[in-house]
């Protein structure tokens, strides 16, 4: 069948001004032939903006032009509010949306050549940012590839040029539903359409389907699913390799979004387009499908990068800066004649003691081992193994090579695991057999390497191809590659996640010698040193900073597990003079009897990582009798920024928020003051008693967020030179220098007096008698009332003597004091309580809605 | 000083606002059916229903400071028309035509009250065919009719407090401790819903900032709280232990409160006298959702702020029963 072009009709989200009929001479059918786009060039006009560069943006199969409304949209409204305008075209490709159907048959090739037909008519000038979705994104890189001259930067979203792979489930059933699937009936349209997170607003999905109603005008749908390239002799093959191949050597700037949940266009497209074009800025938006534009912020990340792009590839043999760093494995390398002990284990009543010379001949062994069969440099290794010597060694084997670390722990749960496993993508996994089974059953991505022997029959029950006794002995007597530099990509470390999806934090092999240099240097601990690490991150450490460490008998997700006789047994196995805990173990440690005299030996109590309550360090002291017992601040991003110790807390006395002690040796902490609406400016300041965002800049802090490319630009502060980490968290400075942190950005409570930070509200509650409380908002910004929840009572009202004595504690007015029988917390601490959840059901509740559990 | 006029001037919160204004110098008028008691006031008795009485009352003042309503939840609707919408007509063209400059129209935030809760919102338009029930229908329509005759040197401003309370009020905390007293006062719902409450010098203090800003703010609607939300179990029980009264332990769901009616109904109602009506669907929405406001442009415009608050109104409460 064949039909004209036309106007769409009055459709939700869409502006009429922006459509338009292009005239374009069709080279498959020797005419003229009409195109639909939208194009806002006229609304820029209109709004008195002069167009910087144009998004030349295509859909996929089976959607249309509609897809990129927001971003229209938003490039109108950025226009007007001053930013560089971008003018917005997006095509309806030909047989699809509100383009003519022609009847014919309209390959890759043939629909690049029509996009170029297009941009001549249209009289496109560069600078040009591509932008496709779906197929739409071979067919834009195709015209990116032609149009060198013109483009400025490609962006890709849930697409894929690597037609060799396997064909995707989905696919392969509207291949096989042929005509049935994609013309007779509206299935594909359908399920296309139904695969939104969340689901589409009906008027929404009723716009989407509005040009291909009728049979007849779904051809084009059919005849784009028939030209994917299913077998080698299909005949857009060849046209697919070469635009895949072309990627490969695009030089310009490139942007890869992509909607994980995608049952198409799964991750591994993603790693095959990151392979291609190695210097793209990635986000993957958590939680968001195949309708990207539609599930998550499209237009917001494409304007932002497009007014500021990320690097174009750099040419080969650029030079990056060395670093002048002391290894991660240098001081295994150091003492690989020594046999005094380097790390201890206990388990129960067995003890496994691991000397230097064999830890360091394990690494080599291991690291070589990886190395045969075939761990490249920038491999990415998932180690899910506890705490321990099989960790400590396969870690530091991994970083020898250059493969990338990728540690997200257990208390992430297993869903967050999963996300963060299939979003760092690692080629390899080292787990022990519950996370290789977890592996197994939840479709973790990459090679199965498990840490002891295991029986055949588990063995192939879990998939595992590899374990490290097996690589030890290929390892050994085999030489090590190179060494990596230091400038290069040495791990990605999981967040706790109690704000969000956990994000994987960057470190490079010289930011990671920065976290044991700070440790150095704040804390003096050397080779003299024994350590116990009850607290995991640290664990880790202990063989690059020199110490003799052991690893207490404790379940590692769950802290709570220490006790004091387990503590003093790991104190007793090394001579320890340094330990490191969590508040929730160290809680557990004095709840569970303890004999000072066993800990009399220990000089630094170190708790890491949650906030701790000064009378907990008090009961603390009566134990490590003779201990400086301190507390860090700091967050995977940055580890240490200050730290404070116990005498210091109470000199520093009550004031709006903990007090952390001025800036560690290394690091430096500025504040971003907020505004009434409670957001951080772009201006900073060290001046004492000014609330703000804490940033920090550091040697040892982040090298960015892991394929979170709009999150790490929204962190950074400063300039490209001198980075500054915007920490997320609020606090002030004081007159001595000391850094007091009062809760989390986005809990800051905004009323109509001004700002409002939890912290210092929460422990208010507690001197008035809480033994937890949460300070939330409720109601819009601005004009928010502060809402205190209360834990340990049946809720919903607090009992009313401590209500009056939390509004007496607290000097500013608190509209309700709530309580609940528990208030919910993150798994890795049991210590950062979820105020956004209980801001959630404080709302519900004073809203006069039914009482439910938070 | 100018002479401004002051309608219900009998009532509780009418008397507190002439006394305010007298004290402040102003020459204050009153018209109402009984005398206001209000010492330097000069009383004309009558109805904002009556030409000759709203005649009288209007001559030679600057102002006018209308309180004069039907404040009842049940009732003939009739009466309602005639008093709040009649009798603010009569009363804004009287005080148009004797040349008053200002006129403050106390109205009441139910006249944009659709029965949703309200969180942090200012005040939106009156709407008479969305409120609920005869009061909040009228006052409404009261509301536009001032607000409507608005004009250049006739500067209208409409206030709206909410849930006026304070020591010797005979209506609502007077109300609640009889009920609470006797045993009869459950609560609707958990007790959590988040509501604003007036206390009484801050809404005189509003009003009388409203009449002084008038000539800047003319036209528009102001909500006047004491800007302290409370749930409404602690403020019903903060009225309770003021009197050294046990606070209300039983609870009936909202859900049955709305559908069958309460006593509770009997304890906001302010016609004295009257036997217990049934309950509305208003009232147990009011008791059992939230209802509390954005304030910031009252503040602002106004130049105004509330100055007591519910927890030193609370505590002037006790002491006014304490003194007995």
């Amino acid at each position: 069948m064949t039909a004209a072009a036309t106007l769409p009709p009055a459709l939700p989200g869409l502006d009429p001004a922006w459509s338009r009929l292009v005239r374009v001479h069709d080279a498959v059918l020797g005419r003229e032939v009409v195109h639909h786009v939208l194009d806002t060039e006229g609304a820029l006009v209109a709004a008195g903006a002069e167009p910087v560069g144009t998004i030349l943006a295509v859909h996929g199969n089976p959607t249309w032009s509609y897809l990129w409304r927001a971003l229209a949209d938003e490039s109108i409204e950025r226009a007007r509010a001053g930013a560089p305008a971008w003018r917005v075209v997006a095509v309806d490709q030909l047989e699809m949306g509100w383009s003519e159907r022609t009847d014919a048959v309209r390959r890759v090739a043939d629909r690049v050549r029509d996009l170029g037909a297009l941009t001549e008519a249209l009289g496109l000038e560069g600078p040009v940012v591509a932008l496709g979705h779906d197929w739409g994104g071979v067919i834009v890189s195709g015209w990116a590839l032609e149009h060198p001259d013109l483009l400025a930067g490609l962006v890709l979203t849930n697409t894929a040029v690597d037609g060799h792979a396997a064909l995707p489930a989905a696919l392969k059933a509207a291949l096989a539903a042929s005509s049935v699937g994609t013309e007779h009936t509206t299935a594909f349209l359908d399920t296309t359409l139904a695969i939104a997170h969340p689901r589409l607003d009906p008027a929404v999905r009723r716009a989407f389907r509005s040009p291909y109603r009728g049979a007849a005008r779904r051809q084009g749908i059919r005849e784009f699913v028939a030209d994917i390239p299913s077998t080698d002799a299909h005949p857009s093959r060849e046209a697919v390799d070469r635009i895949a191949a072309g990627l490969a050597a695009l030089a310009a700037p490139a942007l890869l979004l992509w909607g994980p949940r995608d049952p198409v266009f799964q991750e591994r497209y993603l790693h095959d387009l990151m392979r291609r074009l190695p210097h793209a800025a990635v986000h993957r938006f958590e939680g968001a499908g195949h309708l990207l534009p539609e599930d998550a912020d499209v237009a917001g990340a494409v304007l932002d990068w497009v007014v500021a792009p990320t690097p174009a590839r750099s040419a080969p043999g650029a030079v990056v800066p060395a670093v002048e760093t002391r290894a991660m494995w240098a001081e295994l390398d150091a003492r690989a004649d020594d046999d005094a002990p380097a790390l201890v284990e206990l388990h129960g009543d067995d003890t496994r003691t691991i000397s230097w010379r064999l830890l360091a001949r394990r690494v080599h062994e291991l690291a070589a081992g990886l190395h045969a069969i075939g761990v490249q440099r920038g491999d990415r290794v998932s180690l899910l193994v506890p705490p321990g010597a099989d960790l400590t060694a396969a870690l530091y084997a991994c970083l020898r090579i250059g493969a990338v670390v990728v540690v997200a722990d257990a208390g992430l749960g297993v869903q967050g695991l999963t996300r963060a496993v299939k979003g760092a993508r690692p080629s390899w996994i080292i787990g022990i057999p519950t996370a290789l089974a977890a592996a197994r059953s939840l479709g973790w991505p990459g090679t199965r390497i498990a840490p002891t022997g295991l029986s055949r029959l588990a063995r192939a029950a879990l998939g595992v191809e590899h374990t490290l006794p097996e690589l030890a002995r290929l390892g050994s007597g085999r030489a090590l590659p190179p060494e990596p530099a230091p400038e290069t990509l040495a791990a990605v470390l999981f967040t706790s996640g109690s704000t969000g999806p956990a994000k994987g934090v960057r470190y490079t092999h010289a930011r990671l010698a920065g976290v044991r240099d700070a440790l150095v240097a704040q804390y003096g601990i050397d080779r003299g040193t024994g350590l116990v690490a009850g607290f995991a991150p640290f664990a880790l450490l202990g063989p690059t900073l020199g110490c003799r460490t052991a690893v207490p008998d404790m379940d590692v997700t769950r802290p709570a597990t220490l006790t004091a006789a387990g503590l003093a047994r790991a104190v007793a196995a090394i001579d320890a003079d340094a330990v490191f805990l969590s508040p929730a173990a160290l809680t557990n440690v004095l709840a569970t009897d303890p004999d000072p005299a066993e800990f009399d030996g220990v000089r630094l109590l170190l708790t890491v990582g949650a906030p701790v309550a000064a009378p907990l360090l008090d009961r603390a002291q009566e134990v490590l009798r003779n201990a400086s017992l301190r507390t860090p601040y700091g967050m995977t991003e940055t580890l240490l920024v200050a730290d404070v110790t116990r005498e210091a807390i109470h000199e520093a006395g009550e004031g709006d928020g903990v007090c952390v002690g001025p800036p560690t040796a290394r690091a430096q902490v500025r504040i971003a003051p907020l505004d009434d609406d409670g957001r951080p400016g772009a201006a900073t300041t060290t001046d004492a008693d000014v609330t703000g965002e804490i940033q920090v800049h550091a040697p040892h802090m982040l090298a960015g967020y892991d394929r979170l490319w709009r999150t790490d630009a929204a962190a950074k502060a400063g300039t490209p030179h001198e980075e500054w980490h915007r920490t997320g968290d609020v606090g002030h400075l004081d007159a001595q220098g000391r850094l007091w942190v009062e809760g989390r950005l986005p809990h800051v409570v905004t009323t109509a007096d001004g700002v409002v930070t939890p912290v210092g509200v929460e422990l208010a509650a507690q001197r008035a008698g809480a033994s937890r409380a949460a300070a939330v908002g409720v109601g819009p910004r601005g004009t928010q009332q502060l809402v205190v929840i209360v834990e340990g009572q049946a809720g919903p009202l607090a009992d009313p003597a401590l209500a009056a004595a939390v509004r007496l504690e607290v000097d500013r007015p608190v509209a309700a004091v709530l309580a609940v029988p528990e208030l919910p917390t993150d798994i890795r601490h049991n210590a950062k309580i979820d105020r956004a959840r209980m801001a959630r059901w404080a709302t519900g509740v004073l809203e006069g809605g039914p009482v439910t559990t938070p | 000083m100018s002479r401004v006029l002051v309608t219900g001037a009998s009532g509780w919160l009418g008397a507190a606002v002439a006394r305010d204004l007298v004290a402040a110098g102003y020459e204050v008028r009153t018209l109402q059916r009984r005398p206001s008691g209000v010492d330097g006031a000069e009383d004309v008795l009558g109805s904002v229903m009556e030409r000759s009485s709203v005649e009288r009352a209007v001559e030679g003042v600057e102002g006018v400071v209308h309180l004069a309503a039907k404040v009842s939840f049940a009732g003939d609707e009739a009466d309602f028309v005639a008093v709040n919408i009649e009798g603010t007509r009569a009363l804004v063209r009287a005080a148009k035509r004797a040349g008053a400059r200002r006129f403050v129209f106390v109205s009441s935030p139910s006249v944009a009250h659709t029965g949703a809760a309200i969180m942090g919102e200012d005040a939106p338009p009156a709407q008479p065919e969305r409120a609920h029930g005869a009061y909040a229908r009228t006052k409404a329509a009261a509301e536009l009719v001032a607000l409507g005759a608005d004009a250049p040197g006739f500067a209208v401003v409409a206030v709206r407090p909410h849930i006026v309370w304070g020591p010797g009020d005979p209506q609502l905390v007077a109300r609640i401790q009889e009920r609470a007293a006797a045993g009869r006062l459950p609560l609707v719902g958990s007790g959590a819903a988040l509501v604003d409450s007036t206390y009484l010098d801050d809404a005189v203090s509003g009003i009388r900032a409203a009449l002084d800003a008038a000539d800047r703010v003319h036209g528009n609607a102001y909500v006047l709280t004491s800007g302290e939300p409370r749930p409404i179990a602690e403020l019903i029980g903060g009225f309770c232990a003021a009197a050294g009264i046990a606070p209300p332990a039983r609870r009936v769901p909202a859900g049955a409160a709305k559908a069958a009616g309460s006593v509770v109904e009997a304890v906001w109602r302010v016609r004295p006298g009257q036997d217990e009506p049934p309950m509305t669907r208003f009232l147990a929405e009011q008791l059992s959702t939230a209802h509390w406001f954005d304030l910031r442009r009252t503040r602002r415009d106004l130049g105004w702020r509330p100055e007591v608050g519910v927890t030193e109104g609370l505590r002037r409460l006790a002491e006014h029963h304490a003194a007995g």
